[in-house]
Order: C-alpha cells, then structure tokens, then sequence
C-alpha cells in the first residue's frame, strides 16, 4: 500500500510538473517554421531534405519537449524575400512560431532576421552563405549554424596554400558576389604566402566558359579559383574537364559546391575539385548512421546544409528541454551555455555574434576508381579548426556582439 | 450606375477585409493588383505589350528603398520619389520602345529591363543579390506609426485607391478614348490628325511611374527591395496576371493579381510546395484556351449576353 501511494504520488507529482512546464510554452507547443527552396535552384541543397532533417530532429525527442508538443511548419519561398518575409511575419502573428529555421539564400535570410527582430523569435540559419548575417547584418537572435562565406573562401583558401597550391588564378563571376568571394580568398592567399597570377571575370551567368579556362591554363597557376556559385561552378567544372585541366596537373577550387552539385556532375567530371565542406557523410560512425537513416527517407544522401539544419533544430529544442520554457531570451542563453554536440559538430560553441563555430573540412572530390559506393565522392585533405575558418569574434563587426 | 454601387461594395468589403484576412498578405495583393493594373493600362488600352514593367515595378522599389533607409526621406516622400523615378525611366525607356510595333516592342522593352536588371545586380546600393533590406516603415504624414500592420494596410489601400482612381479616369477620358482608337486601328487614328506617339507614350510614362508607386508602396510594406523584384519573371508575372483577370476590363487585372498571389501565398506551405510554378502554368495554360477574355471578361460578356 504504501508502496502504491509513494508511485500516485511520484506520477502525480511529474503531473504536476509537467503541466507547470507546459505552461512556460507559449501557446501550448513549440512551433518551428521552417522556410526553404522546394522547386528552384537550391531545391536539392536545401529544400525538402531540410524537412526531412528537421521532422528527424523532432523525432528523438518523440514529438514532445518539456510537456509541449512540437509543430514544424513548412513553407516554399521560391527564392524570394518578399514572399518569406510575408510567411514569417504571419507565422509570428498568427501561428504563434517561436522560431524560424533554415532559409536558404541570403536575401530570405536578412528579410527573415528583420522579422525576428521585431517580433523577439529566434531565427537557425543554415542554407543562407553569406557572412554579414553574424557581421554588420547581425541580429541579436539570429543565430548562423552551418557554413558561411568566409569559412569556404578563407578555409579553402590558406587549406590549400598550406598543402602547397601557392599560385592561383580565378574564374569570378562579374557581379559584386564574385568579386567580394575573390577579394576574401586572395587576401587569404596572400597572408599564407602564395600569389594570385590573375583572374578572368565571366558574365553571370555564364554558359560558355572555354575561353576562360583557356586563360586559366596559360597563366601556369597551380590553382584554379572558382568564384562563382550554382550552375557557373558547374559549368565552369565540366569546362576544366573538357580541356584536361586536372589532367595536365592544375587544380580546380571550388569556393561554393555542395554534395548534390558532385552528384549531378559525377565524378568523372569532378574528380580532383577542392572544397570546403561543413559536414561529410563519411566522416565517422555516427554521421554514417544518421545519414543511413536520412537516406533511407530521402534517397539521398546529406548535404552539409540539412545535416546543420537538424543539428540547429536539436539544439534549440535542447534548450526549451533544459529550461522548461520556450522564451526566447531564455532559450537563447541557455543554447549559448551548451556546447553543441551531435553528429554535425563536436563541441561546436555558439557566439554572441550568432556565429556557430564548428570545424570545417577541405574535402578532394575522389576519382572514379577510388569510389567503392554510390555517394562515396570526397575524401577529407584537412580538418580546419573552427576558429581558423570562422575568424575570432573579435574579428566580427556584429554590433551588439 | 452600377459599376459605382460596385466599386463602393468593393471598398467597404476592402475596408472591413483586414479584421478577418492577415493584413500583410492583403497589402501585397493590393500592391500587386496596382500593378497590374498599372500594367494593363498600356496592354489592355493601349494594345502594347510591353515585356519589361519589371524594371519600373523594381526600380521605384529600389529607389524608394535608398531614399527612405539612406536618405532618411519620410515614408510617403520616399515613395512619390520612388513612382517619380519610374516615371523618368518611362520615358527614356518609352521613347526608344514605342518606335516599334509588336514583337519589337515587347523585344526592346524587354532588352531594356535586362539592361535595368543588370544596372540592380552589379550597383553597390542595391545589396546585389541580397537585396536592399531593413528599410524603416517609418509614419505616415508624421502622425501615424507604420510599423502597425492595420495602419500599413491603410496607408497602402488609401495608395491603391488613389492609383486606382487615376487609372480608371485615364481610361474613361478622352485621353483614353483616343488610346483605344489607336489601339484598334493606328492608321486611321493617324489620318483623324491624332499624334499617335505622344499619345503612346504618355501611356507609357503613365503606366510606368504607377506600375513604380506600386513597387515602391511594396516597398515600404516588406522593408526589402530585391532583385526578384526587378527579374523578367516579375515582367512575365504581371502579363499572367492580366490576363489571367481580363485583359482591357478595369477589374480584370486586380482580380488576376489576387488570385496569383493568393495562389502563391497559400500553396506555399501546402503539399503542393514544389510544385506552385506548375500550378501557375496550368491554370495559364487553361485560362487562354478556355476563357480567353479571362475571369472579369468573361463575366462581363455572360452578363452582357443575359440581359
């Protein structure tokens, strides 16, 4: 008997906190909107295996965090701010969103970080690149999780230096872009030690790129930069491939290319590509398994930008899991208090800027002989430590950092 | 008489809208619905397609955008500059196009969007591909916040009216009259002593500087100007869009407007998520078979046969 009366009261007992936690939950559950590319050009970087990464998130904490249930809202942008804009600031009034999640490309991104802003919610960036959204765009609840420009120009960039690519050359997409990616990445070259020979400027975008990669070869450069992103690069690679630029020993840096782009163009074009990446699928067991059950959904398998997207949205529901509450203020500390750790990041830490700062890698595409599996595409040169690639925070010109 | 019952029915139901429809999505359909009817001034009335109304709609986008955030021009300053520097871009714009007929028309109107397109990517005050974000809603004539969204939706219907208003006197003018006849038979209109070109590109300049009020008040509503704004998709969006609604009818394109937006607004977040372009082009592909004269058109001709 008294054993029975000490479990009622036990079980009543975690009634009662329960239901005192879900009371902390604004409007009974936690609501994550997640807006992202489902039909255009970053539909396979990003878009519905976003989702998919997210509802995987959700999963391990069963759909349930602190006595509230979870809600994942989805929504297609189409690569337009004003429509993501519109979305986010009716989640926020409407729907009661606590927070927004992936927004890929950066123009969503800044229109969405100025809803957060007004409106106090917490915005997981993953897909967008660009690195003003933890400098001069920065928000005080705008957190970057995945990669940004800096990290792929900057990582990329000394990587190869210090593996011995010291003199480069660079295809660069002719608008303020292109220019800005070459400018980080010749500035890096130049602090390690190396020189840049020249560079072609292409139209954006540009479909033809013979007569570039002509330039590209006579200038003798180790290294090829790319600076451009999307279907340039891709052209640009299958150009290089045409003319046996690998072949004849130069190398092609791509400065932003994604697992998918590799598995568009095979790896008879891209073998020997350098690149940057936030997260491989290969890397050790745990990423094989998650990714393992990613495929299983998708038919895909991970780009770096979904991986971080699940790793974003595990974090933040770790935080409410932890504090009991979905408070932004309170959430946010606490996400900042822990180290992120899961299968995307080991020990990743979370600035005040809203920088994740996680490891990167300098990956070499392999050739087709060396691949052994479907996707089984990079082989990692080089793990740069987070703070290489992302710079210190006092680096940041984030104003509230 | 009736149109005027119809039109007040239209306004009072746009009045009370916003209590039960989320403002800030009804203030892109009004922006939008300015558009295109900006847009149909000149293909509805005037008979010319012209392929490159992005580069106004865009432009006054950017422009109240640099004027507002930059400059720090008042709200409603900012956006009369906007629509005013559409206007200018309509005339140098509309000089060169109006020379030309037809396909040439739509070819050079759009030749010269592409060159205004590329102006916004490679121009530093623009953001390139970021866009120009965080432009303050500041107050309306000094005294009213915007940042409410209930007051935004005002201001905004109040512009949409306004623009409304003007577009529905120019077509029903003399001035609009003299359109019509050009559109339907140049020559002729020629021959009755009618100087054509000006004509043609007072509507022109017309359609352009309202086409650019509505960017600009779009501006203003979504803090952002980008290049999706500018894009010759948005160019191709707004021809959709009246003709989807009716082409020449005062309605048509408003209606039009709404209902791609709304298209686009709710399949967004459906199952249908990947698919809202292939929807649109359904629904393109079946309205110009099926009703040519588009839903206001259409309508309107049912209407006319019955009584």
């Amino acid at each position: 008997m008294t054993l029975f009366n000490k479990f009622m009261a036990t079980t009543s007992g975690l009634v009662l906190l329960a239901s005192a936690a879900a009371a902390e939950i604004s409007g009974g559950a936690v609501k994550i909107g997640l807006l992202t590319d489902m039909s255009g050009t970053y539909s396979d970087v990003a878009g519905s295996g976003t989702v998919t990464a997210a509802e995987m998130a959700i999963e391990e904490f069963g759909g349930t965090v602190a006595g509230a249930p979870i809600e994942l809202l989805t929504a297609d942008h189409q690569n337009k701010a004003d429509i993501a804009a519109n979305k986010a600031r009716e989640w926020g009034d409407t729907e009661g969103v606590d927070a927004f999640a992936e927004l890929v490309t950066t123009s969503v991104a800044l229109a969405v970080f100025e809803v957060a802003k007004q409106q106090n919610k917490i915005a997981l960036v993953s897909g967008a690149a660009s690195s003003p959204l933890t400098n001069d765009a920065c928000i005080p609840t705008g957190l970057h999780w995945t990669y940004n420009t800096r990290a792929l120009a900057v990582g990329t960039g000394s990587a190869i230096v210090k593996e011995g690519g010291d003199s480069w050359f660079f295809l660069t997409a002719d608008y303020a872009f292109g220019e800005a990616l070459q400018r980080d990445v010749t500035a890096v070259v130049e602090a390690e030690g190396g020189q840049v020979l020249g560079a072609a400027k292409h139209p954006f975008p540009a479909t033809d790129f013979s007569s570039f990669i002509l330039q590209a070869q006579a200038s003798g450069a180790k290294i090829i930069g790319l600076a451009n992103a999307g279907g340039d690069t891709i052209n640009a690679i299958k150009a290089a491939n045409e003319f046996g630029v690998i072949a004849a020993g130069q190398k092609v840096a791509g400065l932003l290319v994604f697992l998918s782009d590799i598995h568009a163009l095979g790896l008879d074009t891209a073998q020997g590509l350098l690149m940057t990446v936030s997260f491989y699928w290969d890397l050790n067991d745990e990423t094989r398994a998650w990714s393992q059950k990613f495929f299983e959904k998708t038919g895909r398998m991970p780009t770096g930008v979904q991986a971080g997207t699940y790793s974003a949205v595990r974090h933040y529901l770790k935080a409410i899991e932890a504090t009991g509450s979905d408070d932004t203020d309170t959430v946010l500390a606490k996400m900042r208090e822990m180290p992120v750790n899961d299968m995307f990041a080991q020990n990743g830490v979370l600035r005040t800027d809203g920088r994740m700062v996680h490891d990167m890698y300098l990956a070499e595409v392999k050739k087709p002989e060396e691949s052994s599996a479907p996707w089984d595409y990079l082989k990692i040169v080089r793990t740069i430590p987070g703070e290489e690639a992302f710079g210190p925070l006092s680096e940041s010109t984030c104003p509230t950092k | 008489m009736n149109s005027k019952i119809g039109y007040l029915l239209a306004l009072a139901a746009l009045l009370v809208l916003p209590l039960a429809i989320y403002p800030v999505f009804l203030m892109k359909l009004l922006c939008f619905a300015l558009f295109a009817s900006a847009f149909n001034l000149i293909l509805g009335y005037g008979g010319l397609l012209s392929f490159g109304h992005a580069a106004f709609f865009g432009g006054a986008a950017y422009v109240t955008g640099h004027a507002i955030k930059v400059w720090g021009l008042p709200t409603e300053l900012g956006i009369l500059v906007g629509a005013g520097g559409a206007g200018l871009l309509g005339v140098a714009i509309g000089m060169l196009a109006i020379r030309r007929q037809g396909i040439y028309f739509a070819m050079i109107t759009l030749a010269m969007a592409q060159m205004v397109y590329f102006l916004f990517v490679s121009a530093p005050f623009t953001g390139g591909e970021n866009g120009l974000q965080g432009v303050p809603r500041g107050t309306a004539l000094g005294l009213i916040d915007l940042s409410n969204d209930l007051a935004m939706y005002y201001f905004v219907l109040a512009i949409f009216v306004l623009g409304f208003f003007i577009i529905s006197r120019a077509v029903h003018s003399p001035f609009g009259q003299v359109l019509s006849a050009i559109r339907d038979n140049e020559a002729r209109a020629t021959s009755l002593g009618y100087d054509v070109d000006r004509y043609k590109l007072l509507a022109f300049v017309l359609s352009a500087t309202l086409a650019g009020l509505a960017g600009a008040t779009k501006t203003v509503v979504f803090q952002l100007a980008s290049l999706t704004d500018a894009h010759w998709h948005m160019s191709g969006e707004v021809v959709l869009m009246t003709l989807l609604g009716g082409l020449g009818t005062i309605a048509g394109p408003a209606v039009g407007a709404g209902t791609i937006v709304t298209l686009q607004n709710y399949l967004a977040s459906g199952p249908l998520g990947a698919w809202v372009p292939v929807v649109l082009g359904v629904i393109f592909v079946v309205c110009v078979l099926a009703f040519r004269r588009g839903v206001v058109g259409e309508i309107s001709a049912l209407i006319k046969k019955s009584f």
